[in-house]
């Protein structure tokens, strides 16, 4: 049986503020074992980062853990010290990249100085220059970099060179788990498709041995993804392998939200035959009782006004959290 | 069809710096017409000169040569106000399209000062009721209310009242559905889809996604580095494009159920 590299059981995180409570994160359970690419779907703001983020065990501000576990590895990192969890889990077992974290480099530093400060710190000790340089130039060979990069400056990189020098810095230390959130959203379709090229050849020479890779597209999902998880108003609604997902999706929301993509097919002729979800997403301060989909589900019955569905194992190895099934 | 606006050899050079100039050649010999009631698409990657293109016609900014002929007459020739009465634009970002602080009714309000007749109060509002309705959306759902109250499709919606309520010929919509969601996005394509059947208004649809453009075009002109570089019925380019460049980009594009190699 494969290992689960990364559980996830009950998990709730809350943003607090003067707005109120937003439970954008309420009772999430996920596995993602050795070996798997999995992906997350779902619509702005039902939680895909929110979720990252407390996996990543250190949250933003604002954002407040509340209850469940995250087991990395097996190791929960609620439980331990917030050093320990930095310097030996992070890197070592997951690493996360979030949002938007290629603007993250700093300006003023080349790249190989950031390198060196970042195998100092996860060290504790100096090692020689040539050979951190030699070891972080090989590992940037793998992601399709020259080696030149290392001595160039930030704002001489473009966009999808320094995404890749990010993903080459978050896993230098070979983690097991990589979580990508949205890596590929400000990029170009061609530098999209290197971006995506260079995660799968990471794993295939065994830098990773598993990645949660967060998107908003669909379609960018179903290119690298093994199982697909959707979530919706800050639950996880089906997991489904990427195939099932797409082609036989089975809980109401995922299906409306495949028929509602738009895309690309160079041998469609006409038009039309797009649908689109009535009403808007959940506000999460106040969620809807029970199914949160309801009020914009078509086969919405009494019982998911009343009672909330459990994610429950339904046909072809896939989890439903739906009264259908 | 009539041809209603034609862009002869548009080309726009920005320069920058006051002694050692550098000038950028954002667009180049751009030249495209637009048809009564028909979409077309203008596709390109970022710093591709979709959106120059777009200014210039929207008269936002004026082009280095070149120029543009909207209904047989120069567009520099007419005036402002009888100019946007005939084109109007949606822009990317519906929440920095309104004003914080007014109800979103203040934009329609807006829109009767192009008029020529000024309608009474009660006129104002049954054209404000049936051209919301003509959309889809329910105008009690939607008026009295501020930006913030409402979603960004619903805002992106509202737009579109606009150049409807003036019977507008040409809207410019420039990267409209791109800070949307799935689900909502594929109700505003639906919408200028239907903008197109029902009321001839012919679109210029601004997009860098492939998929929308090929969803919603009648024709398609892809860009890149400020030239146009492949023209055609979209039918024909999405499934055989000619250019080299198009075609890589086509492969890039991931589609729904076709899984790259690796």
């Amino acid at each position: 049986m494969a290992r689960h590299l990364l559980e996830i059981e009950e998990l709730r995180g809350y943003y607090r503020g003067i707005f109120g409570i937003v439970r954008a994160v309420d009772g999430v359970s996920l596995t993602v074992d050795s070996g798997e690419v999995m992906g997350l779907a779902g619509e702005s703001g039902c939680g895909k980062s929110t979720l990252a983020q407390l996996c990543s065990g250190s949250p933003n501000p604002l954002l407040h853990y509340e209850s469940g576990k995250v087991l990395v590895n097996g190791t929960d990192i609620y439980k331990i010290d917030a050093e320990v969890l930095r310097t030996e889990v992070k890197c070592q077992y997951m690493s996360y990249i979030p949002q938007a974290s290629m603007d993250s480099l700093n300006p003023v530093k080349r790249i190989r100085d950031f390198i060196m400060d970042v195998t100092m710190e996860r060290t504790g000790q100096k090692l020689p220059k040539s050979e951190v340089l030699k070891t972080a130039g090989d590992h940037l060979e793998k992601l399709g970099l020259n080696r030149n990069v290392l001595n160039l400056y930030p704002h001489e990189l473009s966009g999808g060179m320094k995404q890749r020098v990010v993903i080459g810095i978050s896993t230098l230390c070979h983690p097991n788990l990589l979580m990508v959130d949205e890596p590929t959203s400000a990029l170009d379709v061609t530098t999209q498709k290197l971006v995506i090229k260079s995660l799968v050849n990471l794993k295939k020479a065994g830098v990773i041995e598993s990645m949660l890779f967060i998107s908003h597209d669909i379609t960018v999902l179903g290119q690298l993804c093994d199982k697909c998880a959707v979530m919706y108003g800050g639950k996880i609604v089906e997991v489904n392998t990427m195939d099932g997902t797409l082609n036989n999706p089975l809980h109401p929301y995922t299906q409306a939200l495949i028929s509602s993509v738009v895309s690309y097919d160079p041998e469609r002729m006409g038009k039309g035959g797009l649908k689109s979800i009535p009403g808007a997403p959940p506000d999460l301060r106040d969620p809807p009782p029970a199914c949160r989909f309801h009020p914009r589900c078509e086969y919405a019955m009494d019982i998911c006004q009343t009672k909330e569905p459990p994610l429950e194992a339904a046909k072809n190895g896939s989890e439903i959290a739906c009264w259908l099934y | 069809m009539e041809t209603i606006l034609q862009c002869e050899n548009l080309t726009k050079i920005f320069i920058s710096g006051l002694i050692r100039t550098k000038s950028i050649v954002a667009v180049k010999n751009v030249t495209f017409d637009v048809k009564k009631g028909e979409i077309i698409a203008l596709v390109g990657q970022s710093g591709s000169g979709k959106t120059t293109v777009a200014k210039m016609i929207l008269r936002l900014i004026e082009p280095t040569s070149g120029q543009i002929i909207f209904n047989g007459k120069n567009a520099l020739s007419y005036d402002k106000r009888e100019y946007y009465r005939r084109i109007q634009a949606i822009v990317q970002d519906p929440y920095s399209a309104y004003n914080p602080f007014y109800k979103v009714d203040r934009m329609l309000e807006e829109v009767f000062s192009l008029y020529e007749n000024n309608p009474s109060p009660d006129e104002r509002k049954k054209i404000i009721h049936s051209t919301l309705e003509r959309i889809g959306i329910n105008p009690e759902e939607i008026l009295g209310r501020y930006p913030h109250q409402l979603s960004g499709g619903q805002l992106q919606r509202f737009l579109i009242a606009r150049p409807l309520m003036i019977n507008s010929e040409l809207v410019v919509a420039d990267e409209a559905t791109s800070m949307l969601d799935a689900s909502t996005r594929a109700g505003i394509l639906n919408l200028l889809l239907s903008l197109k059947e029902n009321e001839k208004i012919s679109v210029l649809f601004i997009t860098h996604d492939i998929a929308q453009a090929q969803y919603i075009s009648d024709r398609v002109l892809m860009m890149q580095n400020g030239e146009v570089i492949e023209e055609g019925l979209s039918d024909r380019v999405f499934s055989h494009p000619s250019n080299p460049y198009t075609k890589e980009l086509f492969d890039s594009v991931p589609q729904l159920h076709k899984k790259w190699e690796f």
